[in-house]
């Protein structure tokens, strides 16, 4: 069953003011449950609004959301629990902490959900050991910590509530190479034990293409496509023209075919173009 | 003047006055580096290595505690010298929302030669010539919080190249930005430094950007620890990674078959060089 479905999803900024703008426009949507979604799109694509509305922060202008089969807004004294659902951790979390110690910012979203102090304290131990926090570092205040660290309490914050949908708007923007490999593969961790829905959106078409089972892609308000990576990345041309881009080694394959090699497959990762590769030379 | 930018062992450290008694963390440990006028160079290091601090000593914005600074001439440690220096060495920061100040694209780009003094005749002549050489000058009645962040960037960069300025650090100018407006902030800054003469100092955690610089710079823990021409430094891989950092997805592909055996060069950092060189080997 889809985790998340939308009809007909609209929302306009601005209704009856010259500003009017339409930021999303009729997406049709359906993510089944246990899917790593990438979201990619240019700036002012409507990515961010359209994940807004998942756990019902914005409310649609037009159109239905369902989240685990419930609409959204039907029942206004059903949203609290619908939103427990859908975890979002904005870009930049790390201006979010303000708790005094690591251990009570991540308490923080479990406490609100009502559970005992045992399980809140179990959700803590776990989400800090998978994004990496020390036990350690629990008494310390969450500014004192590093940078990288930090933005990894905030998002444990969100993962301890343990929400069926996890939504990272960028989580890895302002980090090194190694803080960005470090956290994208715990998020994959977290998913692969939780077998959870998450939503990972990014600038980074390697990130994506690297991580992402599937690939949403917006484009001028409107949902483009919802489609694997290879049948996403297949389209490189049409994607450089809404301001995105696909990576660097499916644009190396991609001039190699048009060479004239047999390249045979599309290739979005490294590890595969390395594989690739030796088949390639070894038929030779 | 050969040498526009250099430093000369230079330290320097963060007081943390909050803390009873103060604490104080050293950042930069000795640092000696010489950037030559019209050089590209692309800064790197991993979050807290001292990239960013390094960078802001070269307009002034840190003062070293020990060593020398000197820019554009100008040894950055005399107070009379703030003025000269930050006029020659314009900054642009990560966060396009953060460095705009005016309310239309054009207002914001005259906003430091007003602050200068500039005759306003000039500063209309400078305005247009800055804006048409990034590219937005038809933007230029525009409200700037309704552009792009890539185009945010280029009003941000417009608006330090009308105070004709020399040298320009750009700190993670594109980390926030879409692969287009990447594409757009990157080409700008090559067209600086070729047609102007500017002098780039890009820090930046995307490899691919590093490898169009003349010459790399890798800071670590407050110390440069490569400084070399990018097919040089991309060539250690492990080195890369142990630092933080990455390589090119062509130079890591590369490196993987040459570790298969395959009879590759090392040097491989651009698309193009990828794709002549595996189809020599496949065709």
């Amino acid at each position: 069953m889809a985790i998340i479905k939308t009809e007909n999803l609209t929302y306009v900024y601005g209704e009856g003011t010259p500003f009017r703008k339409v930021a999303v426009d009729s997406v049709n949507l359906e993510i089944e449950e246990g899917e790593f979604v990438g979201v990619i799109g240019h700036t002012g694509s409507g990515k961010s609004t359209l994940i807004q509305h998942l756990n019902g922060l914005l409310k649609p202008t037009d159109g239905k959301v369902f989240i685990d089969g419930e609409q959204l807004w039907e029942d206004k004294k059903r949203l609290r629990d619908i939103r427990f659902k859908v975890g979002l951790v904005f870009q930049y979390p790390e201006y979010q902490l303000f708790e005094e110690t690591v251990y009570k910012d991540i308490a923080f979203g479990p406490k609100n959900m009502g559970l005992s102090e045992d399980e809140i304290d179990r959700r803590i131990r776990e989400t800090a050991r998978m994004v990496g926090i020390r036990e350690e570092l629990f008494d310390k205040s969450p500014f004192e910590l590093s940078g990288g660290q930090k933005r990894r309490v905030a998002i444990a914050g969100v993962m301890a509530m343990e929400p069926k949908v996890l939504i990272l708007d960028e989580p890895a923007s302002g980090l090194d190479p190694k803080g960005r490999d470090k956290i994208l593969g715990q998020i994959r961790e977290y998913h692969k034990e939780k077998k959870n829905t998450v939503l990972l959106v990014s600038h980074s078409m390697e990130d994506v293409a690297k991580h992402a089972g599937r690939i949403l892609v917006m484009n001028k308000s409107k949902l483009y496509m919802y489609d694997t990576p290879v049948n996403v990345f297949a389209k490189a041309d049409e994607l450089s023209n809404m301001g995105l881009s696909v990576p660097q080694i499916t644009r190396v394959f991609k001039r190699l075919s048009a060479m004239g090699v047999n390249v045979g497959e599309e290739v979005y990762t490294v590890y595969f173009a390395k594989d690739l590769t030796m088949k390639l030379l070894s038929n030779k | 003047m050969n040498s526009f930018l250099k430093a000369e062992n230079l330290k320097f450290s963060y007081i943390n006055n909050i803390e009873e008694p103060p604490v104080r963390t050293e950042v930069l440990k000795g640092v000696s580096l010489d950037i030559k006028k019209g050089e590209f160079v692309a800064l790197l290091g991993h979050n807290g290595s001292g990239k960013s601090t390094l960078a802001k000593c070269f307009n002034a914005i840190n003062i070293a505690d020990e060593g020398k600074v000197y820019s554009c001439g100008f040894d950055a440690s005399l107070e009379e010298n703030l003025l000269p220096i930050r006029q020659r060495v314009g900054m642009v920061f990560q966060n396009p929302d953060n460095q705009i100040v005016a309310t239309i694209v054009e207002e914001d780009v005259a906003f430091a030669l007003e602050n200068m003094g500039v005759e306003p005749s000039e500063i209309r002549r400078r305005v247009d010539e800055a804006l048409k050489t990034v590219g937005m000058y038809e933007y230029k009645d525009h409200a700037p919080h309704k552009l792009s962040g890539g185009q945010k960037q280029r009003v941000a960069i417009a608006g330090i190249l009308a105070m004709k300025p020399q040298v320009v650090l750009l700190d993670e100018p594109t980390a926030m930005l879409d692969p287009s407006g990447r594409a757009e902030v990157l080409k700008t800054i090559k067209m600086l430094k070729e047609e102007m003469g500017v002098t780039i100092v890009l820090i930046t955690h995307y490899m691919e950007e590093a490898a169009q610089a003349d010459r790399i710079v890798v800071i670590d823990s407050g110390n440069v620890v490569m400084d070399d021409v990018p097919k040089k430094v991309f060539a250690q891989v492990e080195r890369m990674k142990e630092l933080g950092l990455d390589v090119p997805q062509v130079t890591e592909l590369v490196h993987h078959l040459r570790q298969q055996g395959v009879d590759l060069p090392c040097d491989i950092i651009t698309e193009d060089e990828c794709v002549k060189a595996l189809y020599e080997l496949l065709k």
